[in-house]
């Protein structure tokens, strides 16, 4: 369970987050959704400590944020941040063992390599696990920071912004992988989703964020509505049913 | 890996005992701890520049810019101005070696501690702001120190000049076991940080998320830089203002060099790696140099022309990082 108290932050003397409240319970995937500039990455960045908290309390399966080691949060939560620069020259498995660095702390045995090569099957990153990061394509780096996420096998996983430059085939495929995650090791999925349509299909739960406050949360189905869109979005897309679940049309 | 780190010991080796007993003229028992003197020093400050400049470019995350670059060497100069200008010629004489050495190594490493931290604030994680800035620095030192070196009357002046250039040919014993002493704390250390390192070069982000938030390993790393770098410094002179000694562009050739010979992100390898490079490239320099050539140019000018084509080859051909 993560939860989230009185929330406030800025960023100079922009405010970003109006106090924040908010419980996302285990398991199942939470998608955090809303306009630009409502504050779901910082929110997300927060959680993962690669922001300092400026007010408020964050708890993840009871570990207070920011007060707990960094090493021993590292092995309950795992994060995928939007932005990354390798300054190094790393094949994709080099960044994958990364993944087991919390266990391991630099003298990895047989089981770190093992989830290792789970994670780069998993991912379908084999064919490439020899390829340099500056020789793979923006989707595939992308598939391998998730995967380094996966093998640092926390019970959390946070995800800023995962489908940023991946096409429609990339995007299904991580969605669906994060989808069994989820479902098969009852992992708690958190992830900043800019579509809304991807959202829909895949997380249990939205939360809707605007302005640095929660607008609305709850499935699917029950926030995705006209009303919201235009409320929260401020553009007038109609919202159909298809196969039972909501659909923006854009 | 090991192989190849195997062999680059065995040519450190060779190129040593080279040192030691070629074109041996005038008695042994001379000859012998002369050189062997020398020897230590060359290898002590090739490993020390060279793992600081390691450290230097992964916590900077850059493979460009290095701490003489940034005129650290140049800062070795601003403190013994200082000194001399303010204790007098006569004064700055009378402190024995040690205890000058002592202060020389605080006081670089507190101004490179604060020198460095400032960098990184300014540069704000922009590569190419990182390298500009740290050039400026640099210039800004040396533009300082030189202010300085008017003010002061002529004698203290000639003082800060003998003192200031790289001296490879005398080297006092006292120091050299100081200097010897501070580098090889600085190295375990620094040693014990290599895992921790790898971990910083995936970005700041991704390492935060590994439970290795920078902030804190980039100050330890920082401290280690400024002891390594001032204990060379304060052992043989600024390398790079004088024009004598290596060179600016030392810790640059030694570390394009070990991300060649030895292609790893592990630190593990790169600092015995680059370690090794960097005590071949000024044994072996001087080796030939002195003994095969019998120049009397000063290694540098040589070091300077490589390292020059090295920047300039490197800022070609990468975009970042």
């Amino acid at each position: 369970m993560i939860e989230i108290e009185a929330l406030h932050h800025s960023i100079g003397k922009a405010p970003i987050l109006n106090g924040v409240d908010l419980v996302i319970p285990e398991g199942g995937m939470t998608a955090l959704i809303g306009p630009n500039g409502a504050g779901k990455s910082t929110l997300l960045s927060l959680v993962a400590r690669l922001r300092k908290i400026q007010s408020g309390h964050i708890r993840v399966a009871g570990h207070a944020v920011g007060q707990v080691s960094d090493q021993d949060l590292a092995r309950v939560l795992a994060v995928m941040p939007q932005e990354t620069r390798v300054s190094a020259r790393l094949r994709v498995a080099d960044l994958v063992s990364f993944g087991r660095y919390p266990w391991h702390r630099g003298r990895p045995g047989k089981a770190d390599h093992a989830i290792v090569d789970r994670a780069l099957e998993r991912f379908s990153l084999d064919p490439l696990r020899e390829r340099f990061l500056d020789e793979i394509s923006g989707g595939q780096k992308q598939r391998a920071f998730a995967a380094l996420a996966y093998a640092q096998d926390t019970p959390y996983l946070l995800l800023d912004e995962p489908l940023n430059n991946l096409d429609i085939a990339a995007a299904r495929d991580l969605m669906r992988l994060m989808r069994e995650l989820a479902d098969e090791e009852g992992r708690t999925i958190v992830i900043v989703l800019h579509d809304i349509n991807y959202a829909a299909a895949f997380a249990d739960r939205l939360v809707v964020m605007k302005d640095g406050r929660i607008a609305a949360q709850g499935t699917p189905g029950d926030v995705i509505t006209d009303t919201m869109i235009g409320e929260v979005f401020g553009t007038q897309a109609g919202v159909r049913m298809v196969d039972g679940r909501p659909v923006v049309i854009v | 890996m090991s192989g190849r780190l195997a062999i680059l010991a065995a040519v450190l080796v060779l190129s040593a005992l080279a040192y030691m007993v070629l074109k041996a003229q005038g008695p042994w028992s001379f000859l012998l701890p002369y050189r062997a003197t020398k020897l230590a020093a060359l290898i002590l400050v090739g490993v020390a520049l060279s793992v600081a400049t390691v450290m230097f470019q992964t916590v900077t995350a850059n493979r460009i810019l290095t701490p003489s670059l940034m005129g650290f060497d140049a800062l070795y100069v601003l403190v013994l101005t200082l000194l001399v200008h303010s204790l007098g010629a006569s004064g700055y004489a009378q402190i024995g070696a040690a205890w000058l050495f002592a202060g020389n190594l605080a006081a670089m490493s507190v101004l490179g501690l604060v020198l460095f931290a400032g960098l990184m604030r300014l540069a704000g994680g922009d590569m190419v702001r990182l390298v500009l800035c740290g050039i400026v620095l640099g210039l800004l030192i040396r533009a300082l120190t030189e202010f300085l070196q008017r003010m002061i009357d002529p004698s203290e002046f000639q003082m800060v000049q003998s003192l200031s250039f790289a001296r490879f040919t005398q080297i006092d014993g006292t120091l050299l076991a100081l200097s010897f002493v501070a580098i090889a704390v600085a190295l375990v250390l620094a040693w014990r940080l290599r895992h921790r390192m790898d971990v910083l070069a995936l970005g700041d982000a991704a390492a935060t998320g590994l439970g290795e938030p920078p902030a804190r390993l980039q100050r330890q790393a920082l401290i280690l830089i400024c002891v390594l770098v001032a204990a060379a410094t304060a052992l043989v002179g600024p390398l790079a203002s004088g024009g004598f000694g290596p060179s600016s562009f030392f810790g640059l050739i030694v570390t394009a060099f070990a991300h060649i010979v030895t292609p790893s992100h592990r630190h593990a390898v790169l600092i015995p790696s680059a370690a090794l490079i960097g005590a071949v490239i000024l044994v072996g320099g001087q080796l030939v140099m002195e003994r095969l050539l019998g120049f009397q140019t000063p290694l540098t000018v040589v070091i300077e022309l490589i390292g020059g084509a090295v920047f300039l080859i490197l800022l070609i051909k990468r975009r970042a990082a």
